[in-house]
């Protein structure tokens, strides 16, 4: 329980100070253009990187599963001009089904 | 507060309202989990309003039920929380403000908020971002809550592929980016970095190398 509380106490502390480090450290001040540049093309790279993450990987391992394929779909619904909305759907409903029919 | 700004953040709030879905989903699994390893109900509540940062909260969660130290709990938090870095160096030139308002402001990113008020030029709405952080915060709150109450009568939730929600929303944003070649380079080189980072790095690196596949905007002008 006392480590509990330790990594607790730590965690609310640490993320704090990482959210707030970029706002606080860079405040104020007009940035050169290039480095808009590099901001702007942070969206598309993280956001890649937290759909792999979590659709084709398990830990530290590479994985294709029901969550693989579901998501992959919706991406191609995503793609046809289906709304963020509908591209849910269709992920969830593929995920799901396919779980239905023994798919992990 | 602005009525264009008032404008972005209703229309944040009305954005963020499936990923609060999403995220009662996620809080909800976070809450059984933490009544499960016997933590009570003060200690996890705490840690899901001051975190607030779903996967550095499951990841300690993690370490610790596996018998892990504190400080490899915290470690493990720490890494998952580093995106939030290239992400608050982002915002941070579209945050007005002294250094304590400039903190503050800061705590409100979440992933989806973020990918949500970015604009192609590389500024950031920030209204429209704290609109979207507000009902995501207050369905963490109520979804980790009921898990503690009444963690056993949820069940296994990842069978009605509600797992897939997060990655979806986040495919939707990022499909309109694709059109265009070089955000598409970029994010084909992310997910590469990501993945080939799976295996050999603990979790959360991979995501924070791939904001390296940005650095490409250093040669690049944008339109």
């Amino acid at each position: 329980m006392t480590a509990f509380w330790i990594t607790l106490g730590a965690l609310i502390v640490t993320t704090a100070l990482i959210k707030g480090a970029g706002p606080v450290l860079l405040g104020g001040r007009d940035l050169p253009p290039r480095f808009s540049g590099v901001i702007a093309l942070m969206a598309p790279a993280l956001l890649t990187a937290l759909v792999v993450t979590s659709t084709l990987a398990d830990g530290d391992r590479w994985e294709v599963g029901a969550l693989t394929i579901g998501v992959g779909v919706a991406a191609l619904a995503a793609w046809r001009g289906v709304s963020a909305i509908g591209t849910v759907v269709v992920a969830v409903a593929v995920t799901a089904l396919l779980r239905l029919a023994g798919l992990s | 507060m602005t009525p264009a700004d008032r404008d972005a953040f209703r229309q944040g709030v009305r954005t963020g309202i499936p990923f609060a879905v999403a995220g009662l989903v996620l809080s909800l699994s976070f809450g059984v989990l933490a009544r499960e390893a016997g933590y009570g109900v003060v200690g996890p509540m705490l840690m899901s309003l001051l975190v607030f940062a779903g996967s550095a909260q499951f990841s300690a969660l993690a370490v610790l039920v596996a018998g892990g130290s504190p400080a490899a709990a915290v470690g493990a938090g720490v890494l998952m929380n580093s995106r939030f870095l290239p992400m608050g160096i982002g915002l941070a030139p579209s945050l007005p403000g002294g250094p304590v308002r400039r903190f503050l402001q800061g705590q409100t990113v979440v992933d989806s908020s973020w990918a949500v008020a970015a604009r192609p030029d590389g500024t950031f709405d920030r209204w429209l971002l704290f609109g979207t952080s507000l009902p995501q915060f207050v369905t963490w709150q109520t979804g980790t809550l009921v898990g503690l109450l009444a963690g056993d009568a949820i069940g296994d939730l990842d069978r009605w592929g509600l797992d897939a929600v997060y990655p979806a929303f986040f495919v939707a944003i990022l499909v309109p980016e694709l059109r265009d070649r070089t955000r598409a380079g970029v994010a084909v080189a992310g997910g590469l970095i990501a993945l080939a980072l799976v295996p050999v790095a603990p979790p959360g690196v991979p995501i924070l190398a791939a904001a390296l596949a940005a650095l490409w905007g250093l040669r690049r002008t944008l339109p």
